[in-house]
């Protein structure tokens, strides 16, 4: 039951770069449809762990398996099942709002009969239909980011990994950003997410805390403040989350 | 006043990046620029340290013009850009000498000043700024920044993409020179950061939106506000959206805040509502507004 639910199954995970220990025995699984929080102070392992998830990053020991793939040795194949967006959105800027779609579509092998109708499904529910020939320079920053996320989910991934993604956008577009990323979980994809905003935190169905190389916590976010008598994530992040420089 | 704006326009061809913006900031002043990406935060901070010229409007620093007295300004005043601007190849201690030369003192000169952050670099002041940490980087720009003892500190977004354990300990270090008489003017897209300036300007679309305390601020908020959840927070904010009477339904946290047009609206009429979809462990409470909700509120006024 439980194995056929988990998504991202993770154990004693290491990545060595030399002698240093960039991750340090990680274990942890991420379910379907869940909405899964990586937080933790910079420098802390975030980022090798996301790249060891996304396949672009082979593990030094442990065990990996991403979308029912084996993270050491399918990962060209878990690059094509996974979708990824970071905070410098990966579209074309010189290239039209439409043009990108297709771009995308090809890029993740849609399948060309359907591609059209895809396209233009997605203009719509991203209300983009009068803006198709629009160079994405210029667009508004809110609409990029609405555009990078439905770009990074036009495969239908069963998993989708969004570092940062929301950095720096006024606080009304950040939260229609979220709305977005509560759709896609209630439609059954996975999401795995990094961010420095506390509050977003919260949104999470289950966090986990990344300290010095190692998982020192992981639960649900009431749980996390409960444990460690916090009334906001914040607390707990600076409680768990010491700087190690 | 130690810096003050006046009517400041700024024009990159057709797009508006400020558009008449006015503000002062008090000698000893801790004062935060608070906005989003392209709110116009980046171009007014280039302005006031002379590296570009307003359209319109004028703009002293300690009483010196901007763009009439740029050369006597330059020598008065820190100014730490957002982007790592050091140089990579040289080493921390080089980097520091360097700055200290080009105004004219020396490290030892100023040196309690920047004692407190460059002690904490000072281990690694043999290796070279670009293969420092991001936190160690930020130490060595802050302390070159304050090499020559300048009377106002500008920062640009130093805690943008920082984590919030390195942002506090920032934060932490500002309050220290403010202590030591020096003013501050930092910006920042974190709007929980507003809380530890002595006064924040709220900016959007290169207005200004409102300039006050941080406690003044969020008194400003004309709405009751309610704190609600429910186990199904995604089919929570639909159905909440779904009411007619409602205004705004946001994420904040663990709850959803929302404001209803009707301020007489009950929590127990919400409570019954969400119940009677099916919603379970339903909370509903008026809560106190923050930062945020007053930006939210601002920028969709000014929107309208």
């Amino acid at each position: 039951m439980e194995k056929e639910n988990t998504v991202i199954r993770v154990r004693d995970l290491v990545k060595k770069f030399g002698h240093f220990v960039a991750d340090d025995h990680l274990s942890f699984d991420v379910y379907k449809g869940e909405i899964f929080g990586f937080l933790g102070a910079n420098g802390a392992g975030k980022t090798t762990a996301i790249r060891m998830l996304c396949g672009l990053l082979e593990p030094t020991s442990g065990e990996l398996t991403v979308a029912g793939l084996d993270g050491f040795k399918q990962r060209e194949a878990i690059k094509r099942r996974i979708g990824y967006m970071s905070q410098k959105f990966s579209l074309y800027e010189d290239l039209t709002v439409h043009e990108n779609i297709r771009l995308f579509a090809g890029i993740y092998g849609i399948p060309t009969r359907i591609r059209r109708e895809k396209t233009e499904e997605l203009l719509e529910k991203l209300e983009l239909t009068s803006a198709r020939k629009k160079l994405v320079r210029d667009l508004p920053l809110g609409w990029k980011q609405k555009l990078a996320f439905s770009l990074a989910i036009i495969h239908d991934p069963s998993i989708v990994f969004l570092d940062e993604p929301s950095g720096g956008v006024d606080p009304v577009t950040r939260r229609r950003f979220w709305d977005l990323i509560y759709e896609a979980a209630h439609e059954g994809i996975t999401v795995f997410v990094t961010t420095h905003y506390m509050d977003e935190a919260e949104y999470c169905d289950r966090v986990a805390i990344m300290s010095a190389g190692k998982i020192v916590a992981l639960d649900t976010p009431e749980a996390l403040k409960k444990e460690w008598d916090a009334t906001s994530m914040d607390g707990v992040f600076l409680k768990l989350a010491r700087s190690n420089e | 006043m130690m810096i003050s704006v006046e009517n400041i326009e700024k024009k990159y061809g057709e797009v508006k990046a400020l558009r008449g913006v006015s503000l002062d900031v008090k000698e000893g002043e801790l004062f935060g620029l608070i906005g989003p990406d392209g709110a116009g935060k980046t171009s007014l901070i280039r302005i006031l340290v002379t590296l570009l010229k307003p359209d319109a409007g004028s703009a002293t620093v300690n009483q010196l013009d901007v763009v009439d007295d740029f050369r006597k300004l330059r020598k008065q005043l820190g100014y730490m850009p957002g982007r790592f601007s050091l140089y990579p190849d040289l080493s921390v201690e080089e980097n520091m000498n360097f700055f200290a030369t080009v105004f004219g003192t020396t490290i030892e000169e100023n040196y309690d000043l920047v004692k407190d952050i460059y002690q904490q670099i000072e281990p690694f002041k043999e290796r070279l700024a670009g293969r420092l940490s991001g936190g160690m980087k930020q130490k060595l720009a802050l302390s070159c920044a304050l090499i020559h003892a300048p009377k106002v500190l500008i920062l640009d977004e130093p805690t943008t993409g920082v984590d919030a354990v390195s942002r506090k300990e920032f934060w932490e270090m500002l309050k220290r020179l403010q202590k030591m008489g020096i003013t501050i003017f930092v910006s920042t897209p974190y709007m929980d950061e507003a809380n530890l300036c002595d006064r924040v300007a709220l900016i959007q679309d290169g207005n200004i939106l409102t300039i006050d305390t941080p406690e003044k601020v969020t008194q400003s908020f004309a709405h009751k506000l309610w704190a609600i959840r429910s186990d199904n927070m995604y089919l929570c904010i639909h159905h909440l959206r779904e009411h007619p009477e409602a205004e705004s339904v946001f994420g904040f946290g663990e709850y959803l805040h929302v404001t209803w047009k009707n301020q007489e609206m009950q929590a127990e009429e919400m409570m019954n509502y969400l119940t009677g979809l099916g919603h379970t462990n339903v909370e509903v409470k008026e809560t106190e507004p923050g930062i945020e909700d007053v930006f939210m509120d601002l920028m969709q006024k000014h929107d309208s």
